[in-house]
């Protein structure tokens, strides 16, 4: 029976989350945005409480993996995917930056939980991992990896060498999932991901950038120079199956990508709730019997934003329904992703076009939001490698055709 | 001698009169002549109301039937995008008959502003207009089921979207008497609608202006001793000409708080004194022969008065109105995409697809995002109403994107084409044309 509305069994979730976000990230919002590369302590706190809701949370709870697995269910099945979508919408409604930089809950985190094994799992569960795949010479590209790990036969070790950018929490996490080539000659079915102990002599933090936005969350570069890890820290094979392919270490971001939609749709709604409060100070408010261009100009604008913004939220609910009930869902997630990022980022500049100076000065959050915005619109694929992600699917094309 | 009568006479003199020149003939221009008169017959005329069935009730029953909301057992509290078994079914034989039937049809009816009659009649045949009458007075369900409506406008929409109006119009009637009509207008009326031969009606509140409220309407109803007198001009009414039942849209004067009186629906038989038609072709919708409805002076009993213009009830209608062309625009929408798909594959330039250049296969990929947004949009307002929560934002905002995106996919898609989408060749002109449409009328259809 179709139905769209938010599933009532994750409603508690979705308030405790809200409360998190409003009692805790709404507060030091601010306070982090200026201080840039202050880790919010506050978050320690937060990473205990979580964990205790999780624990008693039969759903899952909070979860950056997105649900790793479904218990065989017949029927129509509202799972962990749904609910973390939920959560991370209503948790970025509070703060972008810190459900970012959650301690425990780094990207690489859904790496391990996508493909480690059970000894890898002891070892690392439990770590905070972050994720580095980008170098200064490629974004998008992620097959251009020249990052190199030599397999050290006499040790038992592989030796990493080269530059990562671009790492989220990378100076705060425990452990970092590298992507590194374990023969340049084979091309993309030769990159593996590696897990490095933080504090590995060979794994050098060389700078933290200064961003746009997300603020509250560092961003780290690493020069890897002959750093050495045991073989057992590679994720998933190491044998290269040139027919297989790239298709391994990508299976990450299938269910990342309904997570960042999931956090376009919490900076949209944290925009657009605040420019309604303010324009209904300013006596505007939106007619929805009234036809759009029959009311003032900013409430025909707010009525445009507010519908797009339905339309990727029911996409990125769409892409995680389709997940916990196990249909395929890339197209989906690829939807949900290249529209909630545009979006986002369109509706949160625009909120501070209507709101004006008051949308713009520092008093008010929505400048920051806008900047915020961004990176949903460029980070785990950017909106255009969405669309030709959803391209190649509809048209059938390889990516040597489709470029 | 009337205005229409008139008019009448001025055309069928005009007619003769260019018939008998010679130079038509010497010019070789019979043929369009006769196409150019046909059209300005079509236009110019104002025809008196068609003389239709003679409505009475049959039987009388004390209290309405009314479709009931949901039940709350059936509707487990869980996202879902699976339809029932039932709407699957309905909707696997709308999209079979649109395919089959509509499509193959769609262009000539564009040409002819007519859909065939045969084909309305096997639309008839899915039993559309019943779907809004509670089972205790003839129809299919229930439980009310705006969804299903839903489900079945997209599907036929994916063949062509005119003929879909001009399938659904009486279903609008049908639902709004469902819905809003008292014991004795729905014994009249219902009755027709579940039979064998349903009428041809429609549900008339657009008119012809700029910045058109429905809530402020210019075609106004007095009250009089014994009921009501109507007047104004509705336009873009589907099949007026050969409607036997309209339910009108006035502003029933006096009522309301502010002087301005209230929005209200009015039962009008098409035989009623006063009730001309007059073609009103347009950009798009042209298998629904769309028509302007005049009423003059049109004497009405008090039991005509449907829904005791309750504020609540007309905005109600406005809503769900606004959901069947948000339907109706994503069937559309789906219908682009899947002819640009082979279409961008097929076609080459430069030596290889014109789809493996990104300008054209992002177009490709925002068309599909678009469409499915809007699709999930409308899906959800209807849901909400079958479930009797409140809809009115939730359609506001389909209409919102229907009247945004629509028009972008109507676009796109021509331009995917190039000029040969600008030609008749392909339908994707008249899908852009279409596409116009859903996001500027109010009411027509109801879900």
């Amino acid at each position: 029976m179709i139905n769209l509305e938010n599933p009532k069994k994750f409603q508690g979730l979705v308030d405790m989350t809200r409360q998190v976000s409003t009692e805790m990230f709404r507060p030091i919002s601010r306070k982090y945005d200026r201080a840039e590369h202050t880790y919010p302590k506050e978050l320690d706190t937060l990473r205990a409480l979580l964990e205790g809701m999780n624990e008693g949370d039969p759903s899952g709870g909070v979860s950056a993996s997105g649900g790793r697995s479904n218990k065989q269910q017949t029927g129509n099945v509202n799972g962990g995917n749904i609910s973390t979508v939920l959560s991370v919408a209503e948790a970025c409604w509070g703060d972008t930056s810190f459900v970012l930089t959650m301690p425990g809950q780094g990207l690489g985190n859904a790496a391990i939980a996508a493909v480690a094994d059970d000894e890898q799992m002891a070892r690392f569960g439990d770590k905070w991992a972050s994720m580095a795949i980008t170098e200064p010479h490629f974004g998008s590209d992620s097959a251009a990896v020249k990052t190199t790990a030599i397999l050290d036969e006499e040790t038992g070790e592989y030796v990493l060498n080269g530059t990562k950018i671009f790492v989220t929490s990378g100076e705060r996490c425990d452990v970092v999932v590298v992507w590194a080539s374990v023969d340049p000659s084979l091309g993309r079915a030769a990159i593996k991901s590696f897990i490095v102990p933080r504090d590995n002599p060979g794994l050098e933090l060389v700078r933290l950038e200064h961003k746009l936005g997300i603020r509250g969350s560092d961003t780290a570069q690493f020069a890897l120079v002959d750093c050495r890890i045991p073989k057992e820290n590679l994720l998933g094979t190491p044998e290269v199956e040139v027919k297989k392919g790239f298709a391994g270490v990508m299976q990450t971001f299938d269910n990342t990508r309904p997570m960042v939609a999931a956090m376009a749709v919490g900076v949209a709604k944290a925009s657009l709730e605040r420019t309604f409060e303010l324009l209904k100070e300013a006596g505007v408010e939106i007619d929805y019997d009234k036809p759009a261009h029959l009311q003032i100009g900013a409430a025909a604008e707010l009525l445009r934003l507010e519908s797009d913004y339905e339309a990727f939220r029911l996409l990125t609910l769409e892409a995680a329904w389709m997940a916990d009930n196990r249909k395929p869902n890339s197209v989906n997630a690829s939807m949900a992703k290249a529209k909630a990022g545009r979006g986002a980022t369109e509706i949160a500049l625009k909120c501070v076009e209507l709101c004006g100076a008051a949308g713009y000065g520092e008093d008010e959050l929505l400048e920051k939001w806008a900047r915020d915005a961004k990176i949903l619109d460029i980070f785990e694929g950017t909106q255009q490698i969405q669309l030709l992600i959803i391209a190649r699917n509809l048209l059938g094309k390889s990516s040597a055709e489709l470029k | 001698m009337t205005v229409t009568e008139r008019g009448m006479a001025y055309g069928i003199r005009a007619l003769t009169r260019l018939a008998g020149l010679d130079v038509v003939d010497r010019l070789g221009l019979r043929e369009p002549a006769n196409r150019a008169l046909k059209r300005a017959s079509a236009t110019s005329f104002r025809t008196a109301g068609r003389v239709g069935r003679t409505f009475a009730a049959t039987q009388k029953r004390a209290d309405p039937g009314r479709l009931k909301p949901e039940t709350a057992s059936k509707s487990a509290a869980l996202f879902d995008l699976t339809p029932t078994d039932e709407q699957q079914m309905l909707q696997d034989a709308a999209r079979e008959f649109a395919a089959a039937e509509i499509r193959p049809v769609a262009e000539q009816a564009d040409h002819d502003d007519k859909t065939p009659d045969a084909l309305l009649a096997s639309a008839a045949e899915l039993g559309l207009a019943t779907l809004g009458v509670p089972e205790e007075l003839g129809g299919a369900v229930e439980e009310r089921s705006a969804v299903t409506s839903v489900l079945i406008a997209e599907a036929l929409s994916h063949g062509d979207m005119g003929i879909a109006v001009a399938a659904l119009a009486p279903a609008a009637v049908s639902t709004a008497l469902g819905l809003w009509g008292d014991a004795d207008q729905q014994a009249t009326y219902l009755p027709a609608f579940v039979g064998e031969d349903v009428p041809v009606a429609a549900l008339a509140i657009q008119e012809p202006r700029p910045l058109f409220d429905p809530f402020a309407l210019r075609t106004t109803a007095r009250r009089t001793a014994d009921g009501f007198v109507l007047n104004g001009v509705k336009s873009l009414v589907p099949r007026a000409a050969e409607a036997e039942l309209f339910v009108v849209a006035a502003q029933l004067e006096g009522a309301g708080g502010n002087g301005n009186g209230t929005p209200a629906f009015f039962i009008v038989e098409s035989k009623t004194a006063g009730i001309s038609t007059e073609a009103d072709p347009a950009m798009g919708l042209r298998a629904a022969s769309t028509a302007k409805l005049v009423l003059e002076d049109v004497k009405l009993p008090a039991g005509a008065l449907l829904g005791g213009a309750k504020p609540e009830v007309y905005r109600e209608a406005i809503a769900l109105g606004r959901i069947a062309w948000s339907a109706l625009a994503a069937g559309t929408s789906k219908a682009v995409l899947d002819y640009v798909i082979p279409y961008v594959n097929e076609r080459v330039a430069f030596g290889e697809p014109i789809s493996h250049r990104q300008a054209v296969a992002f177009a490709v990929s925002n068309i599909a995002i678009e469409t499915e947004g809007l699709r999930l949009v409308t899906y959800r307002a209807a849901s909400r109403a079958d479930r009797a929560a409140s809809f009115a934002r939730e359609a506001a905002l389909a209409r919102r994107l229907t009247a945004d995106k629509g028009m972008q996919i109507g676009s796109q898609g021509v331009q995917l084409l190039g000029g040969h989408g600008y030609v008749k060749d392909h339908p994707v002109e008249r899908w852009y044309r279409d596409l116009r449409a859903a996001g500027i009328v109010e009411g027509t259809l109801l879900v």
